[in-house]
């Protein structure tokens, strides 16, 4: 929780002030048994009548409405830090996740720094309000307590200050030991679960495999450690209203009986016994409402860990400090010098020395079995990864010494699997740049043969996209992805296997208005169809990370065995070249 | 005690959940209960003893305080001297029921946690026993998050109240019955008054949880935005940073934030006027007490004692209200709860097993089909009158458009779903005069879906034979190709895929899901177009792997690529559900029909390329 600490600067103003007021609350509230006191003594031992008795009864209730008023600012104000500090947490922490490179989102996993984005957030939130509103009351109101007696009753004082100790103490104990285990509850639910996730997801394969009985059996695995650890931290918890209830109580009890010889020896009041009879009452309840808040702790401290682990991450990715945009004039040359790359923690190379280049107006295709690094490639390229070794040149620059942006922008990138945006057609084609014209839109739809479900719709541009573009098929998707890249008319296009959606009519078609349309650009192409990639100038054939063939389609199929295979499964006997 | 996955972004009790059989799910709750009688009867005494026993304090302690009074009065005016030894034994007394109340209180609680514990861990087992006797049928019509948040939020639920709110109310109820009889032996008039706070407490608790309630609406709307702008922007990162548009997605967001902070202080601070008001009106009805009560002392109708101890009462009074006035809610959203809990529990299974199964000593692997009839939903009937024979060791093809019904006739052969009229026969026998299990073993499956778990590699692949060893692992992980990715993985066979098995590609997840068939070594194989995502020069060296597999096992073949299956025994073209030809490639494409079509447009593509 101390690692996200520094949130609370901008509010320690209010901070300050929150504690304030609750310190005048404390005294308000501990005035009132005070003026019951002077009641008890002066009204009825002294006999000082009716009117006095109405008197002190105002001078209550007047405290009771100060305290109330009080309280109500102490609200708003916690409130206010604690929404403040969510909102500035929740904007720093996407700002961090946007920075990140993919190798953080596989460290964390895209669900939970969603998770920590969100969830995580709301539960520090909780706790930092109710650490306003509970947590400072009740040492407060201990230490007011204390002040209070400190001119009364020096015996009586013990007692309390006794109490007062036992109180902390105890709360201590129980958070100590109920925290990791709050910890270890919380694991367990998220495998829990996962596991039941898993068996519904999985409800073919288990029921092909036959595989009912082990699924239940890790099932009940979980859900018995669950069970047990459950079951001690309740037991806890639950062991605190009884404890406190016998303090308060009990405390009450021997104030009257120590009390008693004072006013034996004529050196207290029965009004000051009853007063601090309520004191007592007071101090007790406030730690008493401290319980409320220990099943909240664990669980924020955890969730105050996750959200300060991605806060400390730094990016492997970088703008190196001295980088700068491209030289101009732009040329689009991709240069792969040497380049090996290794994914964090793996035991081999997923490329190996990998040395090609790829020039403008021509189209260099990979192809390759799965697993033979064609993505990877072009995460090295896009610098969604740095390699780790060898050398990547753009425009004979080391892309290292460009910042990322600049290297992005002149980059057209087509992932495999369309990614869309909740919008409109039109605000996901604007998505690189927000100015380009209209006519400009509309071209890049009609190229990207995505003028039938797009312009001929009545809604045309301002056609809505669901969140994650679910209302649209997957060839919709991939055309419109397409659609966005060639807006801008980048220098470079990167086409990650991005017809596979299609069928093999559209997908002819597209790639026939293509052509025109990247004339001049350094086309990268990832496909699986060698049809596809048939008329490009250069074709790299990718195997186990390395290039293990390097031509024209003709060339390749003279002299590579691999391409050949590839090849001929695909096309028909018939029409073998 | 813990909420699982909920924000927590308002207090339980603005939650306005309504049961629909409120009756209903509380008797059934009840009789779940039932189990532990005994332990719940002890809880009940208890709570009831202890509750008793904290009510009777103040009274005693109230006298005490009123002897010492008296003593001290009588000392000042030299008539008399304070009788501590009275005193000595009130207090010990008192002190003696405070200690017993607190004992019975925690024995209570004790037993309570261990009833809800179990019945939790009770409802939980039976849960995910019971997913796995339900039909195939029950799940296409319900999502799985909505089961999960059964499993997690409703049984959450129900064990929060067994284990806290229960007791309480029992304990509130007593209290307030108690408290009321202790303030009505000190005085009527006083008692009055305190209780002229009930209904204040009602009214004013009311207008706040309403207007809060269009609060919180707002804020969960604002948070839903929130959410939705995060994980999209997460899940599409790649293209974020692709396009540079971080600066345009973080305005977005920001929009969407700003709002956001502006409704949640609202609604914090609404709600959490809750709690000032209450205490002010409780206080309120202190102070009147009090000065009622000091009135009345001068008049000697009631002690000074009486005083402190009526003041006691009131404090004890307005928590006990409040919580009985929420019981309403806490039953309602409990029974809610254990409506959907039971609602799953109770819905009707998978069709019994035979009572007499045929187990097959040898699986020949001969497969037949007469007049077989489907439709998942009874008005729509997809396959209609099929038959086919199919010989032991055969490759059968079935190809067609998406959506066709492919999928469908595997899962009628695995008895995912029965036929609706017609039947399928292994070896000669009805598929139903099987068990699913002994049925199933004698199938292999490679699924389109990969499923694999979270788990290490070896320990996927040998979920296909769990007797299997490693080294077996490792021959079936070669011979699907898949064992060279794995050296190229952190800790290779023992690397633990994640919990959405992302860490590896999809290609590579096939790759798994085929090593696992391969282990498992069955007599009838299904492949259901599972070299798809693998490029085609994996899928021939998998195919040859297969092609060795398949030797004298029957295997039925879904694929989108004409080049798999040229060297099928027979192709089964689906035509919107229903075979629509049948026969060996040769024959079907000289037929002209529709077969020959498809294979067509696939090879027409080859021209295309300019």
């Amino acid at each position: 929780m101390m690692r996200l600490a520094k949130y609370t600067r901008p509010y320690l103003g209010w901070i300050l002030l929150a504690i304030l007021l609750l310190f005048a609350q404390v005294n308000f509230d501990l005035a009132v048994p005070d003026y019951l006191s002077r009641m008890i003594n002066i009204g009825i031992q002294q006999g000082a009548g009716t009117a006095y008795i109405l008197q002190t009864g105002g001078s209550m209730l007047g405290l009771t409405l100060l305290s109330v008023l009080c309280t109500v600012a102490v609200v708003a104000v916690s409130s206010r830090v604690a929404a403040g500090m969510a909102r500035d947490m929740r904007s720093d922490i996407f700002d961090k996740v946007s920075s990140f490179s993919n190798a953080e989102f596989d460290r964390f996993s895209t669900a939970s720094l969603i998770t920590r984005s969100t969830n995580d957030i709301t539960q520090v939130q909780l706790v930092t309000m109710m650490l306003i509103r509970i947590v400072f009351y009740a040492p407060l109101m201990g230490l007011g307590g204390i002040l209070h007696l400190l001119g009364k009753d020096v015996s009586i004082l013990w007692l309390i200050a006794g109490a007062v100790v036992f109180s902390i103490g105890f709360v201590v104990v129980v958070i100590l030991v109920t925290t990791p285990k709050f910890r270890k509850i919380q694991t367990l639910i998220d495998r829990l679960n996962l596991v039941a996730r898993e068996s519904l997801s999985g409800l073919f394969v288990i029921r092909a495999f036959n595989r009912q009985a082990c699924e239940e059996k890790r099932f009940d695995a979980v859900n018995r450690d669950l069970s047990a650890v459950n079951l001690f931290v309740n037991r806890v918890t639950m062991s605190m209203m009884p404890v406190m209830t016998l303090v308060m109580n009990g405390l009450g009890v021997l104030i009257v009986w120590v009390g008693a010889r004072q006013v034996a020896a004529g050196t207290l009041q029965v009004g000051d016994i009853m007063a601090a009879v309520q004191y007592a009452a007071q101090i007790v309840m406030a730690f008493l409402m401290l319980s409320t808040i220990i099943v909240i702790l664990p669980r924020a401290s955890v969730s105050a860990g996750r959200i300060a682990d991605v806060l400390e991450t730094q990016p492997v990715v970088q703008a190196a400090p001295t980088a700068g945009p491209f030289a101009e004039p732009f040329q689009a040359i991709i240069e792969f010098d040497q380049v090996s790359f290794r994914y964090p923690q793996a035991e081999d190379d997923a490329l190996h020395g990998i040395s090609f280049k790829a020039l403008p107006g021509q189209t260099t295709a990979l192809i390759g079995p799965t697993g033979a690094g064609k993505s990877t490639l072009i995460n090295l390229l896009l610098r969604f990864y740095d390699v780790t070794s060898g050398t990547i040149r753009v425009n004979g620059a080391d892309i290292r010494l460009v910042t990322p942006q600049a290297l992005r922008a002149q980059i057209g990138y087509v992932p495999q699997k369309g990614i869309l945006f909740a919008g409109t057609v039109e605000s996901n084609l604007r998505f690189a740049d927000d100015h380009l014209d209209e006519a400009a839109l509309r071209a890049s739809i009609e190229t990207a043969q995505a003028a039938e479900f797009v312009l001929a719709q009545p809604e045309g541009l301002t056609l809505p996209v669901a969140p994650g573009g679910n209302n649209l098929s997957g060839g919709q998707k991939q055309r419109l992805s397409i659609a966005r890249a060639l807006v801008r008319k980048p220098p470079v296009y990167i086409f990650d296997d991005s017809f596979s959606a299609l069928d093999l009519n559209t997908d002819a078609a597209l790639r026939r208005a293509l052509k025109p349309e990247t004339k001049g650009s350094t086309l990268i192409l990832v496909s699986q169809r060698v049809s596809a990639i048939q008329p490009a100038e250069q074709i790299l054939v990718l195997d186990e990370g390395r290039i293990v063939g390097q031509g024209t389609h003709a060339e390749l199929m003279k002299t590579n065995a691999l391409y050949q295979e590839i090849a001929q499964s695909q096309l028909s006997q018939a029409a073998a070249v | 005690m813990m909420r699982s996955g909920l924000s927590g972004s308002g207090p339980g009790w603005l939650d306005k959940v309504k049961a629909r059989d409120l009756k209903g799910s509380l008797s059934k709750l009840t009789g779940y209960l039932a189990h532990d009688k005994l332990a719940l009867i002890f809880v009940l005494v208890f709570a009831v003893g202890s509750t008793a026993a904290n009510i009777v304090g103040p009274k005693m302690l109230g006298e005490a305080t009123t002897l010492l009074f008296k003593g001290a009065l009588a000392q000042m005016g030299g008539e008399g001297s304070i009788d501590f030894e009275r005193i000595g034994q009130l207090v010990g007394f008192t002190l003696g029921l405070y200690l017993l109340s607190a004992l019975l209180a925690y024995v209570q609680s004790w037993i309570m946690t261990d009833v809800a514990t179990h019945i939790t861990y009770r409802f939980r087992r039976e849960i995910s026993e019971k997913i796995n006797r339900l039909p195939l049928r029950y799940f296409d019509g319900a999502s799985h998050g909505e089961v999960l948040s059964r499993i997690t939020n409703d049984v959450d639920t129900v064990n929060q109240t067994l284990s806290q709110s229960l007791t309480q109310i029992v304990v509130s109820a007593v209290s307030v019955i108690g408290v009321l009889i202790m303030m009505l032996s000190i005085n009527g008039l006083m008692t009055l008054l305190a209780l002229l706070t009930v209904p204040l407490f009602m009214v004013s608790g009311l207008l706040i949880i309403r207007q809060s309630q269009t609060f919180f609406k707002q804020q969960q709307d604002y948070l839903g935005q929130v959410n939705g702008q995060v994980e999209e922007m997460y899940g599409g990162h790649v293209v974020v940073q692709a396009f540079n548009a971080e600066a345009k997605s973080k305005r977005i967001f920001e929009t969407a934030n700003k709002k956001l902070y502006e409704a949640n202080w609202r609604a914090q601070t609404f709600s959490g006027l809750m709690m000032p008001i209450m205490t002010f009106i409780s206080n309120l009805g202190y102070v009147i007490v009090v000065v009622v009560g000091g009135w009345l002392a001068l008049q000697k109708t009631i002690s000074v004692g009486d005083i402190l101890a009526f003041i006691q009462y009131v404090r004890s009074f307005s928590q006990p209200i409040t919580q009985l006035a929420n019981i309403s809610n806490i039953l309602q959203q409990t029974a809610a709860a254990a409506e959907r809990v039971f609602e799953f529990l109770e819905e009707a299974e998978e069709s019994p097993e035979t009572t007499a199964p045929v187990t097959l000593e040898e699986v020949t692997g001969r497969v037949e089909f007469k007049a077989v009839h489907f439709g998942y939903r009874p008005e729509k009937i997809i396959i209609q009158d099929f038959g086919a024979h199919v010989q032991p060791g055969q490759k059968i093809a079935i190809v067609g458009p998406t959506g066709a019904g492919k999928t469908t006739i595997v899962k009628l052969l695995m008895r995912f779903y029965d036929v609706n009229d017609g039947a399928i026969l292994v070896d000669g026998h009805d598929l139903r005069d099987f068990t699913r299990h002994g049925l199933r073993h004698m199938f292999g499956m490679v699924l389109q879906d990969t499923w694999l778990f979270n788990g290490t590699i070896m320990e996927n692949i040998r979920y296909g034979r769990p007797d299997a060893t490693d080294e077996e692992v490792f021959a079936a992980a070669r011979a699907a190709h898949a064992d060279h990715f794995i050296h190229t993985l952190p800790d290779g066979y023992h690397m633990v895929l994640n919990e959405e098995t992302s860490n590896i590609s999809q290609g590579q997840k096939q790759l798994l899901t085929i090593a696992r068939a391969i282990l498992a070594d069955p007599r009838i194989l299904i492949l259901d177009e599972a070299t798809s995502s693998v490029d085609t020069r994996t899928e021939i060296l998998i195919q040859r792997a297969m092609d060795h597999l398949m030797k004298n096992r029957t295997s039925f073949v879904i694929a989108h690529r004409l080049s798999t299956i040229r060297n099928a025994d027979l192709i089964l073209m689906v035509r919107e559900g229903n075979i629509v030809e049948q026969g060996r490639h040769e024959a079907l494409l000289a037929r002209g029909g529709h077969y020959a079509e498809l294979y067509n447009s696939q090879f027409a593509q080859a021209d295309l390329v300019g």
